[in-house]
């Protein structure tokens, strides 16, 4: 396995290798072939970062450009979902969710329940999220958040290519809604990648690092952070176990409550803003679950209450560093 | 134009038109007792709506419905006696007392939901539809929704979509006059809804509600065109609804007598059975006769309901999802 590919690969891989596999899979949104009914080429973009290159021209008819026209299409996708389709709709970026957050959370997360377990929604919906593109406040949001509190959707945030692929795969194939979220600043990112189809399972963290001083439980982006912090905390003595929960939900808390009562210290690292986020419902969790455990109070590094500015001198300050992450554990490590 | 009626078809329509009045009335009268929970919104007077179209669909066509929805229910075929079961709160209701009134779906028949956010099922037709297109299935979608929702971004978003990728989707929108308690006149900018189809590129029509043959014709054209690959179009079907927004509404802002006035000389009901009984197809026995059977259906209903048991805490996480 020493095939090394993109996360951005990785995920236009397991689109189309699903796609070859399952007829009803179908590809939309905005331009995600791009070009259509425009004079030049059909297959122009490939989505708007290029994630989808290449599919419109191996899956005639299956790759399909909308207008720009959330609500719609990604209503469409859900619709599709319930008779049988499996659609992956791609919202372009994940702020965007304001302008049809209706269908996701009052259609598709509901169907299942308020029908009685009758119904199902295959819907996978992806999103690009996170700072770092100097792209400012209606362009750099998590949000996983959000969905993550609602039931009936699953909400995936893949760290590397691998898990993007087999997450990716495993989305399209479950049978409920799933929002697969995407790290912009991941795309480039490259990893070791099987070729073959896989699935990578929801609700199961990856232990990315073993250790037995302090636990970090990171999302998406931020586990590149934890592991930088984490080297370099080694050097200094302190080992820390890092936490990739892969998925917001289902969330593996046995994963976390079972490395808390080893270490007895955490600290969260979530890029989103801090009230009510997955790093305060991690804190709240460990707070009720493993209190006993505890030789420290339970330390947060988030994003702030505030926009993500444009700046790029206070962009760097808004995203969490690798410096604020071992002070943190530092922290955590020397309370007394 | 449409295929003729025959005296089966007439029988069916008339059969459909009087389960929904009675369904209908018997929550009015029930509701007022307290006993049926929640919020009710009712489809008396707009049933030949509802029965025209549906009866040019099968039960491989999809429909979305409105808050509003019974009618739009029994319409496609869906269990009268279960959905009494769901608007009473009970475990053999057709969403097992997870839904009630303002959910009540069944997909074995087409039916993708009644829905609690006006304007909700546009889009969601667009995705029956693309999928019928993609399977090169002659299925059609069909989007109810209210002048309300005739004012609703996602509704705009859905006809455009539906015309940019020629969907067999048919918008039909009832035009009741009151969007709650906002009269049509105040909140929707055009003359007619049906004007405006020409903004998306697909015919429109209005046409009278209180009239089944009129709507069962012109949903009928819609429809045929629509599974014919000739895209999408707007009917507007020109109707009253006889009770409140929901029950306990105490309609004021209605004129005097208006609902009686269009209950003696507009009802549905009343003009088909004129008009089948003085050409002669029906008679007025075959009529009483199904008055019979509609009427000992929907009691039953209503006994079994109130006898069936409620869904207890075992069922409170159950079908949040497939696994998780």
């Amino acid at each position: 396995m020493a095939r090394k590919i993109t996360y951005q690969q990785a995920i236009n891989e397991a689109l189309d290798q699903e796609m070859a596999r399952d007829q009803n899979v179908i590809v939309m949104g905005e331009d995600v072939a791009g070009g259509s009914g425009a004079p030049g080429e059909q297959d122009a973009w490939g989505g708007v970062l290029g994630v989808t290159r290449g599919l419109y021209a191996k899956h005639p008819g299956r790759v399909i450009d909308t207008p720009i026209s959330e609500s719609g299409y990604v209503g469409a996708a859900i619709g599709a979902a319930c008779c049988g389709m499996r659609p992956v709709a791609e919202l372009m970026f994940v702020d965007f969710l304001g302008v049809c957050f209706d269908q996701i959370f009052n259609q598709a997360a509901k169907f299942r329940y308020m029908f009685g377990g009758k119904a199902e929604t295959p819907v996978v919906i992806r999103a690009m999220y996170g700072a770092g593109f100097r792209a400012a406040a209606q362009h750099s949001q998590c949000l996983y958040n959000i969905f993550t509190h609602i039931p009936g959707l699953k909400v995936v945030v893949p760290s590397n290519p691998y898990d993007a692929k087999g997450l990716l795969i495993q989305s399209i194939r479950d049978n409920d809604p799933v929002i697969f979220l995407e790290h912009k600043a991941l795309y480039t990112m490259e990893g070791e990648v099987p070729e073959e189809l896989y699935t990578v399972p929801f609700g199961e963290a990856a232990v990315v690092r073993e250790g037995h001083d302090v636990t970090i439980v990171a999302f998406g982006r931020m586990v590149l952070k934890a592991q930088e912090a984490a080297a370099d905390l080694q050097k200094q003595g302190i080992h820390c176990e890092i936490i990739d929960p892969r998925t917001t939900s289902p969330l593996d808390t046995d994963t976390i409550l079972e490395s808390v009562e080893k270490t007895g210290r955490l600290v969260v690292v979530d890029e989103s803003h801090p009230r009510c986020s997955m790093a305060s419902d991690i804190a709240g969790l460990v707070a009720e679950q493993a209190f006993d455990s505890l030789k420290a109070p339970i330390r947060q590094v988030t994003g702030f209450h505030a926009p993500v500015p444009f700046s790029d001198a206070l962009e760097e300050l808004y995203i969490p560093s690798a410096a604020k992450i071992v002070a943190a554990v530092k922290s955590v490590k020397e309370y007394k | 134009m449409t295929k003729k009626l025959t005296r089966d078809d007439l029988l069916t329509a008339y059969r459909t038109m009087r389960t929904i009045r009675e369904f209908e009335e018997r929550l009015h009268t029930d509701f007022a007792t307290g006993e049926i929970p929640g919020f009710v919104h009712l489809y008396a007077g707009e049933e030949a709506s509802a029965t025209g179209v549906c009866m040019n669909l099968t039960k491989d066509d999809h429909i979305a419905s409105t808050h509003r929805g019974h009618g739009h229910c029994i319409a496609k075929g869906v269990d009268p006696v279960g959905m009494m079961a769901e608007i009473w709160g009970r475990k053999t209701g057709t969403c097992k007392g997870k839904g009630g009134s303002m959910h009540i779906a069944d997909l074995s028949v087409g039916m993708l939901g009644a829905n609690g956010i006006v304007g909700g099922g546009g889009p969601l037709v667009c995705g029956t539809a693309l999928a019928a297109k993609l399977r090169g299935t002659r299925n059609v979608s069909v989007c109810f929704f209210g002048d309300g929702a005739s004012n609703q971004g996602t509704i705009f978003e859905a006809m455009n979509l539906a015309s940019v990728w020629n969907l067999p989707v048919i918008f039909l929108a009832e035009n009741n006059g009151y969007a709650e308690a906002t009269s049509y006149n105040y909140s929707v900018a055009c003359d007619t809804i049906a004007d405006r189809a020409s903004a998306f590129g697909m015919p429109g029509i209005t046409v009278d509600g209180f009239d089944f043959f009129a709507v069962h014709e012109a949903a009928g054209e819609a429809i045929e065109r629509a599974r014919n690959g000739g895209g999408p179009s707007l009917v507007e079907v020109k109707l009253s609804r006889y009770y409140g927004h929901f029950e306990g509404d105490q309609q004021t802002y209605r004129a005097p007598g208006e609902v009686q006035n269009i209950r003696d000389t507009k009802d549905c009901l009343l003009q088909f059975s004129r008009r089948v009984t003085a050409s002669g197809e029906l008679a007025q026995a075959d009529l009483d006769a199904i008055d019979a059977e509609v009427k000992a259906l929907i009691d039953g209903s209503v006994v079994k309901a109130k006898s069936d048991p409620k869904p207890t805490e075992a069922d409170l996480l159950t079908d949040v999802y497939v696994s998780y």
